[in-house]
């Protein structure tokens, strides 16, 4: 026989003595089937970034908690309908991972004449008001009767800010308190923390290369101006990004090392170069720096890449990029143009071997056939691990993407085989 | 000494001029099921930790073939000493895996009877077991016995005072003991680089015993280099340290997070000299094991995982004053005191049920 039946999964702790996390992402939404250890949520503890399996088989009921909240361990976080044997139990929850509803003290028992005491006064039960250590010490400081505060906290925990809250003296302030003149300091966490290991993690590795040139993009601006209002871009949108990232795969076609990986081996080391292109595009989201990636772009028609690039950078700014989303590049392009700057000396993704930084688009005097005219300019920078990647190679291939810019249609139409 | 390579990981058998084995096809099959079986264990162990029903996992993802490989080596009567990450070792020693993950959720003081298999507990200390080991091996000698016993490590235990002081024990007497040593290249997320300038097998010429590398994703290569170290122990030749050249495919635990020290990229290249895939091609292409086969050890493992997740639920913790009852073999008078103190102070709270 089956019955239906609700089973809740309160958030555990997936480390050793975490005590919260952050709801990053939901895999699943109300009314959709799950299996069990299928992959329903995405946290982050003040140690990792974690996927959480689905512990049983049925329909979700509900989610309990939304993206970007931080939740205690042991908070129900999701409801799953199940219909199953009715053997199934509820699970105990060791470690700190436990039901919400276990955090009841264990009281000594009480002498006889104790006994009759709360016997006589009390036809409820007693309990004691619950919060933690840190509270109940603020709360004796401010003078709060705990019993008298009202709790807001999840399962009724009395929280600091309700005792700030029914403080009577003033004193409730919401703001922590800064020493004056103090210098802020903010811990670095999360998409900050792993752009600096990234970072640091290349550039005291790979011996960084950076050459730039000049480009008179007016070709690729009319090419851009053109494909914007041909019928096979209709709702696409085409930039002049596009079409650096198809110079970047037609240089890539015509130079494969420059799109490597140099590989540690126990033999001394490996080049590993990539037979498809895995763009990155750095973006600038709201969580920080991000480089996902366009899988096999080497193999897309123009229309196909110009969609993939901009649904990655919109996915990327709302922040739902998946782990596969930001990892498996296999070579860059950073847009600081965007910024307002014509150049730099970007830092190449680590595991991959070239970066290019792509710079503002100004009018400026151009000589064009021995008179000076005026000619939008783009300014292309690129990095290059010098392990992998010689001078002569990436000033070639630099060249080949600045000719490729300058004349965009041409370039496409011969391939990469011309030269 | 090149890497011992028996089987390649596209499948391929190839020879080596030192090592060779000969195995049935139904031993063949056999080191398929326990990987295959010992590789569901662990990926639903670690997804019972990320449910809250484990406190800790140590996922093997990857080492099966070091692991399984090494313990199908041994005789029924030498002794493993194995990690907190063997559990290819403890399924060969014939563990039950919720025994393994009874541990793991705090309600058992140490998981099974080493004696009854043959293989400690796990050591959570690192390298402290090699030690064990090498004692144990030199109170082989002082029996006259012909066991031999065979302790594990990882390349991170290599720079550890216990480790090489074992080594040194055991050179001097010549212990019956066989040094494994998973190098799965990252000692939490120390990378094998930055650990020692040269391979880890060559450092046992300085202690003065033979050290070997083999290619730790496979599993017969694996196999046949350890029959050749335990013939060498049994025979009071003295130690072998074995440099299983293999990687950790999973976090180092179920704490950890690989994606913040180690680049995708590897796990990628790792991908490619799976243990199991390549021996799975080798049993399909030489027509030792067709599809029927395949589906059967996947139903097995399936019905394995459903056992684990409702024998992991339906685990009872043990009563807090049976902590004493393993302290020594025979009863003891402090250990009886102990225990009726703690009684006593349980006996203090309103829900103690006696």
């Amino acid at each position: 026989m089956t019955e239906q039946h609700q089973q809740v999964f309160h958030l555990p702790d997936v480390g050793e003595g975490l005590t919260e996390a952050e709801i990053v992402k939901w895999l699943v939404a109300t009314g959709d089937s799950v299996s069990v250890n299928q992959i329903i949520v995405e946290i982050e503890t003040a140690k990792a970034v974690v996927e959480l399996p689905c512990p049983y088989a049925g329909v979700i009921d509900a989610l309990h908690v939304s993206e970007g909240e931080i939740v205690p361990v042991g908070s129900p976080i999701v409801t799953i309908l199940v219909t199953a044997k009715a053997e199934d139990r509820e699970p105990v929850l060791v470690g700190y991972g436990a039901k919400a509803e276990h955090e009841v003290r264990r009281r000594p028992r009480k002498s006889d004449g104790q006994q009759a005491a709360v016997a006589a006064t009390a036809t409820g039960t007693v309990t004691a008001a619950r919060t933690k250590p840190l509270v109940r010490k603020l709360a004796k400081e401010l003078g709060v009767q705990l019993d008298s505060v009202t709790p807001t906290g999840i399962g009724g925990v009395i929280t600091r800010e309700d005792v700030l809250g029914s403080s009577q003296n003033g004193h409730a302030t919401k703001q922590p308190v800064t020493p004056a003149g103090c210098d802020d300091r903010q811990p670095v966490r999360g998409v900050q923390r792993a752009m600096a290991d990234a970072m640091v993690r290349s550039a005291f590795t790979a011996p960084h290369v950076t050459e730039w040139v000049e480009v008179d993009v007016s070709r690729t601006l009319e090419l851009v101006a053109r494909l914007r209002i041909h019928v096979a871009f209709e709702g696409i949108r085409v930039t002049p990004l596009t079409i650096v990232a198809a110079a970047v795969i037609q240089a890539v076609k015509k130079y494969p090392r420059i799109n490597s990986t140099w590989l540690e081996t126990p033999e001394g080391a490996d080049i590993l170069t990539h037979h498809d292109v895995h763009l990155g595009i750095a973006a600038d989201t709201p969580r920080g720096l991000l480089v996902p990636s366009v899988k096999s772009a080497g193999a897309m028609e123009l229309t196909e890449l110009a969609r993939s690039i901009h649904t990655l950078i919109e996915t990327a700014r709302a922040g739902r990029s998946t782990p596969a989303d930001l990892t498996g590049g296999t070579i860059t392009i950073t847009n600081i143009g965007v910024f307002g700057v014509d150049g730099g000396t970007p830092i190449i993704n680590p595991g991959e071997s070239a970066i290019l930084a792509v710079g503002r688009i100004l009018d400026r005097p151009w000589v064009v056939d021995g008179v000076v005219s005026v000619r939008p300019i783009m300014q292309l920078s690129m990095s290059f691990d010098h392990r992998v990647i010689d001078g002569a190679l990436g000033s070639r291939a630099l060249v080949s993407m600045a000719n490729f810019l300058a004349d965009p249609a041409v370039e496409m139409l011969m391939g990469p085989t011309t030269e | 000494m090149s890497v011992v390579q028996l089987l390649t990981p596209e499948g391929q058998r190839v020879s080596h001029p030192g090592y060779d084995i000969n195995l049935s096809d139904s031993e063949l099959r056999g080191l398929y099921r326990d990987m295959v079986l010992v590789r569901r264990v662990d990926t639903e162990a670690t997804a019972l930790q990320r449910q809250g029903e484990l406190g800790l996992w140590a996922p093997c993802l990857g080492q099966e073939a070091a692991q399984v490989g090494s313990a199908r080596a041994m005789a029924p009567n030498d002794f493993a000493f194995p990690t907190f990450r063997e559990h290819g070792v403890t399924w060969s020693r014939g563990i039950a895996p919720l025994d393994m993950l009874a541990m793991c959720r705090g309600v058992s003081n140490g998981g099974w009877d080493p004696q009854v298999h043959r293989c400690g507990p796990y050591s959570i200390v690192i390298g402290a077991q090699v030690l064990h080991g090498v004692g144990y091996a030199m109170g082989i000698q002082f029996d006259g016995a012909e066991d031999v016993a065979v302790t594990y490590f990882g390349d991170g235990a290599m720079a550890q005072g216990d480790v090489n002081e074992a080594f040194v024990f055991a050179a001097s007497f010549s212990a019956p003991v066989v040094f494994f040593c998973q190098n799965n290249q990252w000692a939490i997320s120390q990378p094998r680089d930055q650990q020692s300038n040269i391979e880890i097998y060559e450092r046992a010429a300085g202690f003065g015993f033979p050290g070997v590398q083999v290619d730790g994703n496979d599993v017969l290569a694996v196999m046949a280099v350890t029959k050749v170290a335990l013939e060498r122990a049994r025979t009071g030749n003295g130690p072998t340290l074995i440099e299983a050249y293999t990687y950790r495919m999973g976090a180092h635990t179920t704490s950890d997070d690989p994606t913040r020290y180690r680049l995708a990229g590897e796990l990628e290249t790792w991908r490619l000299r799976d243990p199991i895939e390549r021996l799975k091609v080798y049993l399909a292409r030489q027509g030792i094991a067709d599809r029927s086969f395949f589906d059967h050890i996947e139903q097995e493992g399936e019905e394995l995982a459903e056992h684990i997740r409702e024998g992991v639920r339906g685990m009872v913790p043990p009563r807090p004053e049976s902590m004493f009852d393993d302290v020594y073999a025979e009863p003891h008078a402090r250990m009886d005191e102990q225990r009726s103190k703690m009684r006593e102070y349980l006996a203090s709270f309103e829900d103690y049920v006696g």
